[in-house]
């Protein structure tokens, strides 16, 4: 046995072993824990995974293809607009970053060659935060308010970050010589309103398909869009299906593999759209996996996003339901904890999340489980804002490759400022919440 | 004897890159050998932004994308 490689591997089974041989089987809060994790495996597969994750995912992967990064690059050059970076830099994680490992290298690079420390560190702060995917489920399971409020939040604060980094180390910034990127030249495959229609008619599809039920009793324009909203799921993808034989080369007979067996099912069974919905999706990837060209690419990146994802995602999922328990359960941490910790909307409740959140680690979206959670045992939302601003940009493993290419005095002052930028904007978004 | 250069600090996309490179070399009967550099400085300081990037004998072929293998067969002969 080779210890220096295997101890690792054998402290893990040790530990496991010991966990499950002192498990507390019998107890009731310990089987009643396992049951809301399952529970909430159930409710994230049921409402969650067909009509928001797989078209999101499709989205995600549309725009790694379809949108030019090169085009952006170009604004956080070295001899880009020093106003202008800023303001790229703090929006275009969404378009940069679909996955939150791209983000590092780009940070590296925005801050060795391209626009400086002040870009790169707004970058680096609202990337992870405002990548599709992450705004999507956030809004779909915390709520629209806390969705928007993340992503708002990011922007705006990355700028700040982004500028009082800039102000702290003016002096090493003039003196650094910046080396030159090599930025690839954007490639104009089609004209940018065909793309632009594209995205909107797959954000539809997903809108749409998502749309809530305005509640009982309430009448008018929400409760019409909510009975037509499959009508209108329909239209879209009919649009989208017409944009992929117009500008994206997919044949007729494709077209119609993917669109017939979806509208037959939808006409035989309109009480479950569900079948529907998922032979659509079946569909549209029977007929672009096998492209040679984009369509084949667009398939291949959903894919790689879903399966490098959803395995942490549902891992995430159990783990919550364990700990915290589905919304109105409760699992093994008692809910008075979490309370104390960071129920209400005092400073101290949000610099706790705050800290806590630039300290661990979240894999992508598993955020959101955790949070939701959290908020179902007495967490306040300020709080939760601040633990969902924090988290993702930073964690203790990220913390030392930014180290590794900034230095750590410089890290020391980026981990202060977002533990700060989020404390506050969590104390101002509680205070708006009530 | 060629040098093929992947870059990327160990993304899906950055992996997929490797094998398919791995293939193509092999397919086409070259003789190369293909260094994985993960560290992120150093895939900074040799000039890529997005990953994964590509180098072959130094030069740098293409950043932020994951050609199939057939196109690879061509940038790399």
């Amino acid at each position: 046995m080779n210890w220096r490689r295997d101890w690792w591997p054998l402290a893990l089974i040790a530990a496991v072993f010991l966990g499950f041989y002192f498990l507390p089987v019998a107890s009731p809060l310990v089987t009643s824990s396992i049951g809301e994790a399952l529970a909430l495996a159930q409710w994230y597969a049921r409402e969650h995974v067909l009509t928001c994750l797989v078209p999101a995912f499709f989205i995600a992967g549309a725009i790694a293809v379809f949108v030019s990064k090169a085009s952006v690059m170009r604004y956080l050059g070295a001899g880009a607009n020093k106003v202008l970076a800023y303001g790229v830099a703090s929006v275009s994680g969404s378009i940069l970053a679909v996955c939150s490992c791209t983000v590092l290298p780009l940070f590296a690079g925005i801050y060795r060659m391209g626009a400086g420390l002040g870009p790169a560190s707004a970058f680096l702060y609202s990337g992870p935060a405002i990548n599709v995917l992450a705004i999507i489920l956030t809004a779909r399971v915390l709520g629209v308010q806390l969705g928007v409020a993340r992503a708002v939040g990011a922007v705006l604060f990355s700028i700040v970050i982004g500028l009082a980094m800039h102000f702290i180390f003016r002096r090493e910034e003039e003196a650094k010589a910046s080396a030159q990127a090599s930025l690839p030249v954007p490639e104009a495959v089609r004209p940018l309103w065909q793309t632009a229609l594209y995205f909107a008619a797959m954000i539809a599809i997903l809108v749409f398909a998502n749309w809530g039920s305005p509640g009982v009793g309430s009448g008018g324009f929400w409760q019409l869009m909510y009975e037509t909203k499959w009508w209108l799921t329909a239209a879209a993808a009919l649009a989208l299906t017409a944009m992929l034989m117009g500008w994206f080369g997919l044949r007729w007979y494709k077209a119609v593999v993917a669109v017939v067996p979806a509208a037959i099912l939808a006409l035989l069974w309109p009480q479950y759209p569900a079948l529907a919905f998922s032979a659509a999706v079946l569909g549209l990837s029977v007929v672009i996996a096998p492209d040679k060209s984009e369509l084949g690419e667009w398939f291949s990146e959903s894919w790689g996003l879903a399966r490098q994802i959803m395995p942490l995602l549902f891992a995430g999922v159990l783990v919550a339901g364990l700990l915290l328990g589905q919304p109105g359960g409760r699992g093994l941490i008692p809910p008075e904890w979490i309370s104390a910790a960071v129920g209400g909307n005092g400073f101290g409740a949000n610099l706790f999340a705050a800290v806590a959140g630039a300290l661990m680690y979240f894999a992508t979206l598993t955020e959101v489980p955790i949070l939701e959670g959290l908020l179902a045992n007495g967490m306040g939302q300020g709080p939760a804002l601040a633990l969902l601003l924090a988290g993702p940009a930073l964690s203790l493993p990220n913390m030392l490759v930014i180290a590794g290419v900034m230095g750590w005095k410089k890290t020391g002052v980026f981990v202060a400022l977002v533990v700060v930028m989020a404390t506050i904007s969590g104390i101002i978004f509680g205070s708006f919440m009530g | 004897m060629k040098k093929i250069q992947v870059l990327g600090p160990g993304c899906p996309r950055c992996t997929q890159l490797a094998a398919a490179v791995d293939l193509a070399a092999r397919q086409l009967g070259l003789e190369y050998e293909v260094e994985k550099v993960t560290d992120i400085s150093e895939i900074v300081n040799l000039g890529v932004m997005m990953t994964p990037g590509l180098i072959v004998d130094g030069e740098l072929k293409f950043q932020g994308k994951c050609p199939s293998v057939d196109e690879l067969k061509t940038i790399i002969a």
